[in-house]
């Protein structure tokens, strides 16, 4: 009970992913750039990218997981801070080009040379520097995020209302970025990325750090989750989700507790959106889409809402299926998979599998510890 | 016998002298025919004018072959060319072949003008009403002062108040540009032409050449304020007119989502594919027809609405009965859920009828257009406006005056207490979610009139029906309806100044600002059931 939140959010499960995540993140990069490409453990580079990607996801997965879960908040536009973060490192990306760039201007980007842009628009000043532009990351979504969710929560907006306005803020923000004039590169959004912190974005041995990178990033945010969650905040959050008004009739301010949350949350998913970018090479509108952020819910529902762990599960799950069935010649019935799950999930599955696997081990350690109580309970009798 | 004999030998005699009139107009045309061939700019157009002028009935088909390039001489002989490429003796219209040499009489611009002015002046006296408007509208612009003694002829028996307007308006603007006319003449002009106050008339007042007096430069000032106050407010009336019209389209996609939302607190996001679907039945049904029954085209439509509401209800139950009645108390499991569905059928569309956009066509009922006023009205446009309304008060009055109404209005407002008053609210669930669906293929039938039938054609909906239900409030059509007209009209008198896409923006800050003021839409059902 004395023990510090941190010591308290590592039970034995959190610990054993913890472990499993720190062999992944050292591993997938050792065997890619030690072993020869002959070799059987060797891991190519395409998978290494493709994996890294998956661990942004996680990420996002995660942020989500944290309001929803635990705070019964269903955010439908967390993809559009996943976007901002990727945007402001995108935009970081592009002021690294310099003069390799089609047009070989030193300042403005290949697009607003093209679009005669006299000069580089003010708020893309400061981000040929790494700091700021990860400072960006964080501070965009954040503020817009906590803007967005002082005016909800203030007023009581909950349950699908909130959705769909999370949803009209990401396709909003979607159309938005679509404009040429809007300075972000119009449809076509920012791309052909030179080099990153002076390395070199396609080279083997940068997607490996990058790798390394998220999935140590991936770490942290579970970590801050679990404290999060297993604190006494994380009581309150759960109460909130349960009984909000009961909650609020308990003194407790409710919407202090949801903005912080929900700010935070946003923050991670820019964090995963900021990752994300340079691994995949591109960053354009459509990840505002608001499909997007529904399928990123769908992953934490698949793997479990309100485990933390489901979420990274899920959202590596269900991207490993979108690869295999879109890369094949089923492409063309992934969708029906992807409605099916979102239809069987909520109807079959509504704990996730993290969620289902505990259920029914908690349910047998009760069973096998009953059993074991009435033989106890039993045994003695004959020897009195 | 004699008194014959007189009366034949008057005809005669009549006969003769017509005969001679004949010959001398036939005599003056050929004369200026033969303008034609002398190869000279000055030449042709004192041809043309002469020409114009002769009244000989070959004059209209000599000046319009020289318009198009199809006037050919060669010697002095001219010719035409019509259309199929045979030629005709110009001067006597009967064919005859042209020799080798002919060639094409050449043109200017300067020429070019005096062609229209003289085709303008020839067609001012046809018979066919549409013709002279044209005529005369093509007087309004070249203002060639060669009309005015036609325009007064024309003018003078004109009965058809239309092209006599017309006539007046183009009369005014050759006097208005006439150096010799008098002021007075001048701003009576200025006030004719004030009247048909549209962009060619202020054009018409803004290019007046400077120097005229001092009071008719002040009415053509004044005429053009007023024009442009007039336009000003043409301008607002055509806002108003396309917001409407989007806003029936949001009504239309929105009101089968109200009932639904209102009544299950379901969010269906599967509705923009119900949408979807009922465009799609409207397109098998017109493929039907084509195939089978040409004639019977006209009433597509008429044969769709019914059909798409069956089938996008029948679906509509379908998916209540399999999924969404597992997960009543649940509406964010009900929204993901839904979302799924909406994929699947995207999806099984997609497969089916392919990816690429279906030709819907319009009847001949719902194309075409018409001028009111200074705008332009698109009867599919205005047909869609009349069927939202119809089907707004029909479902109003299915919710007030009947049984299943009136169960629905008492599960909405309380859904423990309508139960235990013996309502199966089970059923009036299913039944609800399948006329909300119904509702939805009825609007994928219009829709499919002005937009792509495509399998994401539901998508492009959903977000803004989502917003107006929400906006409007929930469980109270006439807030959809409010809801609907005014985000469609706000859009589209913000398009103007913030761009198409800003203006959205700008409307969806606004919806998410309004949440903010009023959690529950504008028109709240009060009361402690909804607050639970």
């Amino acid at each position: 009970m004395t023990s510090s939140p941190l010591i308290r959010a590592l039970d034995r499960s959190a610990v054993t992913f913890i472990l499993v995540l720190v062999a992944i993140g050292v591993l997938v990069p050792l065997l890619n750039l030690l072993l020869p490409s002959s070799s059987f453990w060797h891991v190519p580079t395409y998978l290494v990218a493709l994996w890294g990607k998956y661990v942004c996801y996680a990420i996002l997965a995660l942020s989500i997981d944290l309001i929803w879960g635990y705070c019964g908040i269903l955010s439908l536009g967390h993809g559009a801070f996943f976007a901002l973060g990727g945007y402001a490192m995108g935009m970081y990306l592009m002021r690294q080009i310099g003069t390799r760039g089609v047009y070989a201007d030193p300042i403005r980007p290949d697009f607003m040379v093209f679009l005669n842009w006299p000069e580089l628009p003010v708020y893309w000043y400061g981000f040929q520097h790494f700091a700021y532009a990860a400072l960006m990351v964080l501070l965009v979504p954040g503020v817009l995020a906590f803007v967005f969710g002082w005016f909800a929560f203030r007023s009581r907006v909950t349950g699908v209302y909130l959705s769909i306005i999370t949803q009209a803020l990401t396709y909003a923000l979607m159309l938005g970025f679509f404009r040429n004039n809007f300075g972000f590169g119009g449809n076509n959004g920012l791309t052909d990325f030179k080099d990153i912190l002076g390395f070199n974005v396609q080279a083997q041995p940068t997607r490996a750090a990058l790798f390394a990178i998220s999935v140590a990033v991936l770490i942290l945010g579970f970590l801050i989750c679990r404290t999060i969650v297993s604190s006494k905040l994380g009581m309150v959050l759960v109460s909130i989700r349960d009984a909000e008004s009961r909650t609020r009739f308990l003194g407790y301010r409710v919407e202090n507790y949801k903005l912080f949350v929900f700010t935070l949350s946003a923050c991670m998913a820019g964090v995963a959106g900021a990752l994300y970018v340079p691994q995949v090479g591109i960053i354009n509108p459509s990840e505002f889409a608001p499909g997007n952020s529904i399928e990123a819910v769908i992953w934490v529902a698949v793997g479990g809402r309100g485990t933390l762990i489901g979420a990274v599960l899920g959202a590596a799950v269900v991207n490993y299926g979108k690869t295999t069935f879109t890369s094949g010649v089923l492409a063309p019935y992934w969708l029906f998979v992807l409605g099916s799950l979102f239809v069987l999930v909520t109807l079959l599955l509504p704990r996730g599998i993290v969620g289902t696997v505990r259920h029914y081990w908690a349910v047998w350690h009760e069973r096998r510890d009953a059993a074991n109580a009435r033989a106890a309970e039993a045994a003695p009798k004959p020897a009195e | 016998m004699l008194s014959c004999e007189r009366i034949i030998a008057l005809v005669f005699a009549l006969g003769l002298l017509i005969a001679g009139a004949l010959g001398a107009s036939a005599q003056n045309y050929e004369a200026a025919l033969a303008g034609f061939t002398k190869d000279s700019f000055n030449d042709t157009d004192s041809a043309i004018g002469a020409v114009a002028a002769s009244g000989n009935p070959l004059a209209l088909d000599v000046i319009q072959a020289l318009q198009d390039g199809r006037l050919l001489f060669s010697g002095d002989k001219v010719f035409i060319k019509d259309k199929a490429g045979a030629t005709l003796d110009a001067a006597t219209g009967k064919p005859a072949a042209a020799p080798p040499d002919a060639a094409n009489v050449r043109l200017n611009n300067r020429l070019r003008r005096s062609v229209e002015a003289a085709l303008g002046g020839l067609t001012l006296m046809s018979n066919d009403p549409a013709r002279r408007y044209e005529a005369a509208q093509a007087v309004f612009k070249s203002r060639d002062a060669n009309a005015l003694a036609t325009l007064d002829a024309a003018l003078a028996k004109e009965t058809d108040g239309r092209v006599k307007r017309a006539l007046s308006e183009a009369r005014a603007a050759v006097i208005l540009y006439q150096a010799s006319a008098s002021e007075n003449d001048k701003i009576a002009a200025i006030g004719t032409i004030k009247e048909r106050a549209d962009q060619d008339a202020r054009g018409l007042l803004a290019g007046l050449p400077t120097g005229q007096g001092a009071t008719v430069q002040k009415a053509a000032a004044d005429a053009i304020t007023s024009i442009d106050n007039r336009l000003a407010l043409w301008n607002m009336v055509q806002n108003a007119w396309y917001g409407l019209s989007l806003g029936s389209v949001l009504l239309l996609a929105a009101i089968g989502l109200a009932i639904t939302f209102g009544v299950m607190g379901v969010i269906n996001m599967a509705h923009g594919e119900m949408v979807m679907l009922g465009a799609y039945v409207t397109f098998m049904v017109q493929e039907i027809i084509r195939a089978r029954n040409p004639a019977l085209f006209d009433a597509s439509l008429f044969i769709a609405v019914p059909l798409a509401f069956l089938f996008a209800g029948s679906v509509g139950i379908l998916i209540e009965r399999t999924v969404i009645r597992f997960l009543y108390g649940r509406p964010l499991e009900t929204l993901l859920a839904t979302w799924g569905i909406s994929l699947i059928l995207q999806q099984a569309v997609r497969t089916i009828f392919g990816p690429t956009n279906k030709e819907v066509g319009n009847p001949s009922w719902m194309s075409g257009a018409f001028e009111f006023g200074g705008i332009t009205i698109t009867y599919n446009r205005m047909w869609i406006i009349v069927f939202t309304l119809a089907v707004f008060a029909a479902l109003l009055g299915l919710l007030r005056f009947t049984r299943l109404g009136l169960e629905m209005r008492a599960v909405t407002q309380n859904r423990a207490m309508a139960a235990s008053m013996g309502i199966r609210t089970a059923r009036i669930d299913a039944l609800t979610f399948g006329l909300g669906s119904g509702i939805a293929g009825i609007a994928g039938v219009a829709l499919s009139q002005i937009d792509n039938v495509s399998p994401n054609l539901g998508q492009g909906y959903i977000i803004d029906s989502f917003l107006v239900v929400v906006f409007g409030g929930v469980g109270n059509l006439w807030g959809t309806l409010v809801a609907a007209l005014t985000l469609g009209v706000a859009n589209k008198f913000l398009e103007p100044f913030a761009g198409a896409v800003l203006g959205k923006i700008a409307i969806l800050v606004f919806i998410i600002l309004f949440i903010q003021k009023r959690p529950r839409g504008l028109f709240a059902l009060k009361g402690r059931a909804v607050e639970a």
